[in-house]
């Protein structure tokens, strides 16, 4: 039966790792996901998992080990955060080529410089043009929930690539809140036990060459393998969301919609402000202000379809983005979503508020500020920085 | 020690009809290294001409398991792939015993695969790293590497009207991984065969992180006959630019000692990388080089009569 814990975001994805049980897990330590490595060598050295764990000496070489390792055919996990997650963009790309189902723990933190160890979605936003899918999450429930299913997500062959579910820095990964975990045999009988995969190095029996030169002749076509998998992703998330839901009773879609439904004025966010920002409409609603939320859980592959239709009735619409793109054109969020309404008649007005960098907190006063400026979007800039000295 | 006889019935790993230069060294090491492994091998190459060579889509010269990924992390992706072997053996997935091989060239291993290579050694892994050391970025057109040796011309650090090629000497490698205290290392080349194949065997005999450093002569960047190959990289040996020896739990052992040390000159006159140093005005550096390398043999002579690790 499912129980009732206190844990931490790093301690309740440490827990999910510890019912995978993976095959290998390489990693490195890195301010603030480094708990829950070290969570789970503490589990290797005490016998709870028959993982064999590879403890490198840098991030790059982590991701060189996962790729090796998923290579040989195993289940295998990592675990990072900021710079490290940077240092293994020259392999993340790799692993989704080789279309090696690896599963990442990404905890959300800026990136240097200056050096800042605190949540952003920089280091995440930046690697969202490598072929992982990724998920955001709320809270420790989601992030457990959803790393439960990314093994499922990353290793159905419909898909076969890899993914990194997140929590934003210090904000969950470490602060206590109460989960509902599940036995050990529910997350086995649900990931299966062990990865089905269809090419093994170690099969010495039947030989393949893996990472092969691919130049003018095969490369393009391999490259759009990749794009018509993240596409086929998308079913196979729901699908596995769905039976999720249907086993353990926590329903998860792309997106969750917030009091969205008659909204006349919305934010978009992601990761944990949907939770400050639920209280705030739920404040806003008591005073008769049609407020709403479309929290975004998937990021890549981008449910832009799904967002569309979402924000159908909004008349004035404020894109949280936890990051910039230094386009000057705004977040990596907002450019998504203007992009795809572009072709959309009754579209909503839209803005963007740039937030919270380096763990700058985001406080229920800021988000009234946004709901405030929407009632005058005409009058406001398309581009913001929100909570930021002058 | 396999003789030839046995080793020529055994099934090749490299096949013929890849892409490498004719009278290129590093097939050459790879297909004596591979054929003396009598259980299933594994292959892993850093990018490289190794690589790109062999392995040109839909195309592979390899008859046996091979994995690429990038161009500095050959050590560390295979420390992935023992780190799930042992976890399968444990499982009884796997019966099999297999060796695990991989290739990098100098640039690969000196230079920017150095720290994933130190950290797959010292965390013990087992397998055997060889690098094919050309002493040059060799695929993409002869740049320096910390193996070049002092006064050898490449394109970024060439030869002109004021500078004599590479100012400084090479790093030794086979020394950094000896410090690793790794069960064994040594140096070979392809010129002996015997010392490579006995060398190879030895590594696959042992449990444990293994690095062999193998010279290899490049047509290309070290500019001499293709069909010298093998004679060049006995020079090197004879003429103690290049020992032949075997470090196994902190024992020194030369393997090849020359009954006549020949002059350093002899090896750099057959390669046109070295041709300026003959130019007049380049004596001491001629002179230099000959010292660096009497002065490394005396050192390694050393270690080995003290009969343990340097």
């Amino acid at each position: 039966m499912a129980k009732d814990v206190a844990k931490t975001g790093n301690e309740a994805m440490a827990e999910a790792m510890r019912q995978i049980n993976p095959d290998v897990v390489a990693a490195y330590p890195i301010t603030p996901a480094t708990e829950v490595v070290m969570i789970f060598a503490k589990y290797v050295a005490d016998g709870l998992v028959s993982t064999e764990y590879v403890a490198v000496e840098s991030e790059h070489s982590a991701m060189s080990a996962c790729v090796g390792a998923s290579a040989a055919g195993g289940r295998v996990m990592t675990g990072t955060s900021s710079q490290g997650l940077v240092y293994m963009f020259e392999i993340l790309p790799i692993a989704a080529a080789l279309r090696l189902p690896i599963v990442m723990c990404e905890v959300n933190r800026a990136i240097s410089g200056p050096i800042n160890i605190h949540c952003d979605h920089s280091d995440t936003m930046a690697a969202r043009d490598f072929g992982w899918i990724q998920i955001f999450s709320e809270n420790s429930q989601e992030a457990y929930d959803s790393l439960i299913q990314a093994i499922r997500i990353a290793e159905d062959p419909r898909v076969s690539l890899p993914t990194m579910v997140t929590t934003d820095g210090f904000i969950i990964s470490h602060c206590l809140d109460r989960i509902t975990i599940l036995e050990d045999s529910e997350v086995q009988d649900f990931i299966g036990k062990s990865r089905k995969a269809e090419v093994e190095l170690l099969n010495v029996d039947k030989p393949v060459s893996i990472g092969a030169i691919d130049l003018q002749d095969y490369y393009f076509e391999h490259r759009v393998q990749i794009a018509e998998a993240i596409k086929n992703s998308k079913k196979v998330i729901q699908e596995v969301a769905d039976e999720f839901a249907k086993k353990f009773g926590r329903q998860y879609g792309f997106i969750e919609e917030y009091k969205l439904a008659d909204a006349d004025v919305a934010i978009v966010a992601l990761g944990s402000t949907c939770g400050t920002a639920k209280v705030v409409i739920d404040e806003l609603r008591s005073k008769g202000v049609k407020a709403g939320m479309l929290k975004i859980r998937l990021f890549r592959p981008f449910p832009a379809e799904e967002i569309i239709k979402a924000l159908s009735n909004v008349k004035a619409l404020a894109i949280l983005d936890r990051s910039d793109t230094w386009s000057g054109q705004g977040g990596h969020v907002f450019t998504e979503i203007r992009s795809a309404m572009y072709e959309v008649k009754n579209k909503p007005k839209m803005i963007n508020y740039i937030y919270g960098l380096g763990g700058r907190e985001i406080t229920k006063e800021h988000l009234h500020q946004v709901f405030a400026d929407l009632g005058k979007i005409d009058s406001k800039p398309l581009y913001n920085y929100l909570g930021v000295r002058e | 020690m396999a003789n030839l006889k046995e080793l020529s019935t055994r099934k090749e790993a490299l096949c013929g009809g890849h892409r490498m230069c004719p009278g290129c060294g590093a097939p050459i090491i790879v297909r004596q290294i591979l054929l003396a492994a009598k259980d299933p091998v594994v292959i892993v190459s850093a990018t490289g001409c190794l690589e790109v060579s062999t392995t040109i889509f839909p195309y592979t010269a390899w008859n046996v398991p091979f994995l690429h990924n990038a161009f500095e992390n050959a050590a560390a992706t295979m420390a992935g792939i023992e780190a799930c072997y042992q976890k399968y053996k444990r499982d009884g997935k796997i019966t099999k015993n297999i060796q695990f091989i991989a290739f990098g060239g100098d640039g690969g291993t000196y230079d920017i695969g150095l720290q994933s290579l130190s950290g797959a050694m010292e965390r013990g892994h087992d397998f055997l790293y060889v690098c094919y050391n050309n002493e040059a970025y060799m695929n993409t057109g002869v740049q320096r590497s910390g193996a070049t040796p002092k006064g050898a011309n490449t394109t970024t650090e060439p030869a002109g009207k004021v500078k004599q090629g590479k100012s400084k000497y090479r790093k030794d490698l086979t020394e950094i991984m000896v410090a690793h205290n790794i069960p064994y290392v040594a140096q070979a080349t392809a010129g002996s065969w015997v010392d490579l194949t006995r060398k190879a065997e030895k590594a696959f005999s042992i449990r444990g992180a293994k690095f062999i450093n193998v010279l290899q002569p490049c047509r290309l960047g070290w500019a001499y006959k293709p069909e010298e190959t093998l004679a060049l990289s006995r020079l090197a040996v004879e003429t103690c630019y290049w020992p032949a020896y075997e470090v196994e739990n902190g024992v020194y052992k030369i393997n090849i000692k020359p009954k006549d040390k020949k002059p350093i000159v002899d090896f750099l006159k057959s390669q046109d990388r070295f041709r300026h140093l003959f130019k007049p005005g380049n004596e001491g550096i001629l002179e230099d080089i000959q010292k660096e390398v009497d002065h490394r043999w005396e050192m390694l002579l050393a270690k080995e009569s003290s009969g343990k690790a340097g």
